[in-house]
């Protein structure tokens, strides 16, 4: 069988796992996004423990694989009873993975913002709510854009990773059907195709975003 | 005044950066034991005119040739052919540069910056090398300073460095891209003091720069420049006191205001 | 929840854990040293193709960048590894993960180098030419030297990357770290215990890692001030 025969075979289930997997992106995307900005807070926040349970949750979610952090969300948990499925766990798991980078995302964002801005704004008499919202918040997102969209395509391919606990994402698909086609090496090859055709389009963006919000 | 082959000689150089047109049509030769100042406005191409001389630019179009070497290009029959890098590195032993910014090497010692080119690309021995760089730092007053390293120096003391690292392969040229222009004010005399000693020396030099009274001083002949142009060559009085091309009296006076 | 029991088993059975644990440590820390030298010295050769004045060199590396990081590593292993057995060559799973590592590191650290380069300014390059170097040698001896302290952090991060990637060898069974957990686990079903030693030993290995990263950088500034 060659490859267009495969394809022909196998791309429905193949495209759908696709679309799964991008689900699973994006669900993990959000809770990264939400979470690391709560981590963030924490780590600029003016409580002693706060900063501290922040660095730890960073150093930790830092320092140890993805693929370590799905076990535990998907196994460990049961002990104390709570039971996520395999897809629901690989999004939780990588989002606070996610997290853990996005919140150092925000933090230099709003580092990068000139300190001589807010002064001068304050100096006008603006208060310190609306320097947030109006001097300091537009530049630390423009900042922070292209980090986070390259987050996002880690996220994407990160979640391959999500087969190793059985969730049902194109890696597990691609393990399936090459049990049924006996032609493991070509069905990755088209995956890793599939992969490809959904991150290049991403780094081409993010590469743009980063030469527009280069000053 | 008989006229020996001319150590530099450019004939119709033109340089553009893309629709920018920097060198217009600049022709000019440069005799063994000259000194030549290129002085003119910002804009006007003398940098780039300079780093056309050693082929740190390439020219859009023109010749160049050092010491009656085409250099960059080779003729293949009636064709110019570009000249391989190795040839090219070869060509530059005999031209040393100084640069606005010293470009000292920053991982290696003031003995170490200027004994680099007659050991790596000369294969001097160490030995050789050394009591070379030694003569020199002497030469240029910063012997005391040999083990240092550039970060600890100040900016005169670099750029006199910088000027000894050149002169330790033994060009034939000299080639100073606003030497000075860097400095704060009180250093800039320590290296011209420097450059007036390599002039007394006999050295052939082309130097581009920004301070009057040196450039009347030290030069045989003085090169006005204006948007990528020669407007006016000559000796310093000719330049500097009795212009009669309005274009070079404005600038004279514009910079002796100051 | 925790029954006394149930701890006392646990703990009787952490010695064995942390026995098994390290012999899969020294197989992780082996992987990624392996796999971190294939990956920068082809990535330096990438880095290098990419910097030269060839089209079809700087070419072949984009492709090469390009390919290697809009794919997951997880899958390019599984290729490789099902690549390798076609064309019939039969590596230990460990070679194979070493090899796919590496290819995939290379890509990374290529950028790494390539951008260190860039930050040596231009003047460095000239003054070379300017004592009559060639290209290649201003690079071997003024460029490349000072690139190198730069690349230091970057490589560093990598190399914390790639310990972390290799829990993914488990899945081809590379007896690492990660794998012998889950045996552990299957052996045992003491989950919580193992996984929590699992991660705590990832988390030593890399914050040790980063701190030698840390001195590596700080002894080299200190060398060049003597």
């Amino acid at each position: 069988m060659g490859y267009g025969e495969l394809w022909e075979a196998t791309h429905v289930e193949l495209l759908a796992a696709a679309w799964a997997t991008l689900q699973l992106a994006f669900g993990a995307l959000v809770i990264g996004l939400i979470v690391g900005l709560l981590v963030a807070l924490a780590r600029l926040s003016n409580s002693r423990p706060l900063r501290r349970a922040a660095l730890i949750y960073i150093e930790v979610f830092r320092g140890t694989p993805a693929l370590v952090q799905l076990f535990i969300v998907y196994f460990s948990l049961t002990e104390i009873g709570v039971q996520f499925s395999s897809f629901q766990a690989a999004m939780i798991g990588l989002g606070l993975n996610a997290a853990a980078y996005l919140s150092e995302i925000y933090r230099s964002g709003l580092e990068a913002v000139p300190k001589g801005q807010v002064e001068a704004a304050k100096a006008i008499g603006m208060p310190h709510l609306k320097v947030l919202r109006w001097v300091v918040l537009p530049q630390a997102i423009r900042i922070v854009l292209a980090p986070i969209g390259n987050v996002a395509i880690s996220l994407l391919k990160d979640t391959s990773v999500a087969s190793l606990i059985a969730a049902p994402d194109l890696m597990l698909r691609a393990q399936d059907l090459s049990s049924v086609y006996f032609m493991p090496l070509e069905i990755y090859i088209l995956v890793g195709a599939i992969y490809f055709a959904l991150c290049y389009p991403l780094s081409l963006g993010v590469r743009l975003l980063e030469r527009k919000t280069r000053h | 005044m008989a006229e020996s082959t001319p150590l530099v000689r450019i004939e119709g150089l033109y340089k553009s950066f893309g629709n920018l047109d920097v060198l217009k049509g600049i022709d000019l030769s440069v005799q063994q034991g000259q000194k030549i100042s290129l002085i003119g406005p910002s804009g006007s191409g003398k940098t780039t005119l300079l780093r056309c001389v050693n082929y740190l630019e390439e020219p859009t179009k023109g010749d160049i040739y050092i010491d009656n070497e085409l250099i960059g290009q080779r003729l293949v029959g009636t064709r110019k052919v570009p000249m391989s890098d190795k040839e090219l590195a070869r060509m530059r032993t005999e031209i040393g540069m100084v640069f606005q910014r010293f470009n000292l090497f920053p991982h290696l010692s003031v003995l170490e910056n200027i004994i680099l080119g007659p050991l790596k690309v000369q294969q001097r021995s160490r030995a050789e090398a050394v009591e070379l760089a030694e003569d020199l730092l002497n030469k240029v007053g910063m012997f005391a300073k040999r083990d240092v390293f550039p970060e600890q120096l100040s900016g005169g003391q670099q750029q006199r460095i910088a000027i000894a690292r050149a002169l330790a392969m033994r060009p034939k040229l000299m080639l100073f891209d606003e030497a000075t222009s860097a400095l704060d004010p009180e250093l800039v005399g320590e290296v011209l003091g420097v450059m007036r000693k390599l002039a007394e020396e006999g050295m052939t030099m082309i130097i581009v720069t920004h301070e009057m009274h040196f450039a009347e001083s030290v030069s045989d002949q003085v090169i006005f420049m204006a948007d990528g142009n020669i407007v006016e060559q000559g000796p310093p009085r000719q330049i500097f006191r009795e212009s009669q091309i309005e274009r070079t009296r404005s600038f004279i006076r514009a910079v002796q205001e100051h | 929840m925790f029954d006394s029991i149930a701890l006392h088993k646990a703990i009787d059975m952490l010695p064995y854990f942390l026995n098994v644990l390290g012999l899969g440590a020294v197989t992780t820390i082996g992987l990624t040293a392996a796999a971190f030298v294939v990956a920068t010295l082809l990535g330096f050769c990438l880095a290098l193709m990419r910097l030269s004045r060839s089209r079809v060199l700087s070419l072949v590396a984009s492709v090469y960048l390009e390919i290697f990081r809009n794919v997951p590593i997880l899958t390019q292993l599984f290729i490789l590894y099902f690549g390798l057995t076609y064309i019939g060559i039969t590596l230990p799973a460990i070679g194979a993960a070493i090899i796919g590592f590496g290819l995939n590191g290379a890509a990374i650290l290529s950028e790494v180098f390539r951008s260190s380069i860039r930050t040596i300014d231009r003047g460095q390059s000239e003054a070379a030419y300017s004592i009559g170097m060639t290209r290649s040698l201003a690079m071997r001896i003024i460029v490349l030297p000072q690139a190198f302290k730069v690349a230091i952090p970057g490589m560093a991060n990598f190399a914390i990357g790639l310990l972390k990637d290799t829990s993914l060898a488990s899945a081809a069974a590379v007896p690492e770290l990660t794998f012998k957990a889950r045996m552990l686990v299957s052996e045992t079903y003491q989950t919580n215990l193992i996984y929590f030693l699992l991660a705590t030993i990832y988390l030593v290995l890399s914050l040790v890692l980063s701190h030698w990263a840390a001195r590596t950088e700080r002894r080299l500034k200190v060398v060049k001030e003597n």
